[in-house]
């Protein structure tokens, strides 16, 4: 393959681009999987998402062509991108940062059968031990109780 | 190439003034679907942070329940699928349509694989109660609210599931195409489209493969 003078011809990538990126992708996922048995605490999921941002990358740039398609696409991809991070960003500033502005009661979610099996005490604990509500409209445990 | 009176394509729309144009804008589209599915799978992450960040210790005990051997299995199963796609589609740029036909039907099988696993994964956790919601019945788990977990992973997981059934359809379709000489290194786009969509699917699982099988 040479130049791409024809601009109507497509991009054709040496079939060796299309294997050595299959064979890193793969190799990523072993040393994911490796890492998550070893103990960083809070670092384990911020090692992990990394990874996985890094795989979809080269699936995004090689697979999907970004890196040599109309640039437009790529900007398409990354509004995307923007978007889901805003979406996730504000809401967990308010899921986190909700009780510091008035107290909220806690709760189980009452659907689960598991709750109609375990005894007051244990669901009394379960209770105790969540700090905030997850759930608005059917509160299994009353604190006065 | 088969061409009409006026000497454009036969494969040529007679609203796009030439070739590239045609292709550049199936693309476009085609992107502009494919950040809906990500917006679309970007509520269920939004759902996964906001309980994992309410009950952190469950969803760590929790994922000791998944299979992680399986789940890494299918994630080099559809890494290596995304790469027979790509493959088919270069082997129609080169022009050669047994080969497209062979990647494509290898893609295909991998799919199968990835989507058997998966029926072996739920099964075994239907039988242990593991389910959503109310379904939930299983005693194992330490922590809060447990069965969130399963509704975040049988919800996240489905739909993907839901979308590799789809793409296999597809895949079928353009093996049934290839075969009868729809697509040549000149038009080509259906299977371009095709990739595009499994490559989003490969990249999904991508980002679910650690949330649900690597937690903590």
């Amino acid at each position: 393959m040479t130049q791409n003078t024809h601009t109507n011809e497509p991009h054709i990538l040496p079939l060796s681009l299309y294997l050595g990126i299959g064979a890193i992708l793969i190799g990523l996922t072993v040393v994911t999987v490796y890492v998550s048995f070893i103990h960083f605490g809070a670092f384990n999921l911020l090692i992990a998402m990394l990874i996985a941002t890094v795989k979809a990358s080269l699936v995004a740039m090689y697979f999907m062509h970004l890196k040599y398609d109309n640039k437009l696409y790529m900007v398409f991809f990354l509004s995307a991108l923007f978007f889901l991070a805003t979406f996730i960003v504000i809401t967990m500033f308010d899921t986190l940062r909700r009780g510091d502005i008035y107290e909220i009661k806690s709760g189980a979610i009452r659907d689960a059968v598991i709750y109609d099996k375990l005894s007051v005490d244990t669901v009394q604990g379960i209770a105790d031990s969540l700090s905030v509500s997850t759930d608005t409209t059917d509160v299994v445990i009353d604190s006065s109780k | 190439m088969s061409q009409t009176q006026d000497g454009h394509p036969s494969f040529l729309q007679h609203h796009f003034s030439d070739v590239e144009q045609q292709r550049e804008s199936a693309k476009l589209g085609m992107w502009l679907f494919l950040v809906t599915e990500i917006l679309l799978f970007g509520g269920l992450f939004v759902f996964y942070a906001i309980y994992r960040a309410w009950h952190p210790e469950m969803f760590i005990n929790a994922h000791t329940v998944v299979n992680i051997g399986m789940g890494t299995t299918n994630t080099i199963v559809l890494i290596t699928s995304s790469v027979t796609m790509a493959l088919a589609i270069r082997s129609m740029q080169l022009g050669k349509q047994s080969q497209t036909i062979w990647f494509l039907v290898s893609t295909l099988l991998l799919a199968g694989t990835f989507m058997v696993v998966k029926y072996f994964e739920y099964a075994h956790k239907f039988d242990l109660g593991q389910l959503p919601g109310k379904f939930y019945t299983f005693t194992g788990i330490e922590g809060t609210n447990p069965h969130v977990f399963f509704s975040a992973y049988f919800l996240m997981t489905g739909l993907h599931g839901i979308h590799v059934l789809i793409g296999m359809g597809i895949i079928v379709w353009l093996i049934i195409k290839t075969r009868a000489g729809m697509f040549s290194p000149q038009y080509y786009t259906h299977i371009e489209m095709t990739g595009l969509y499994w490559h989003l699917v490969d990249l999904i699982w991508i980002f679910l493969f650690p949330l649900f099988y690597l937690v903590g």
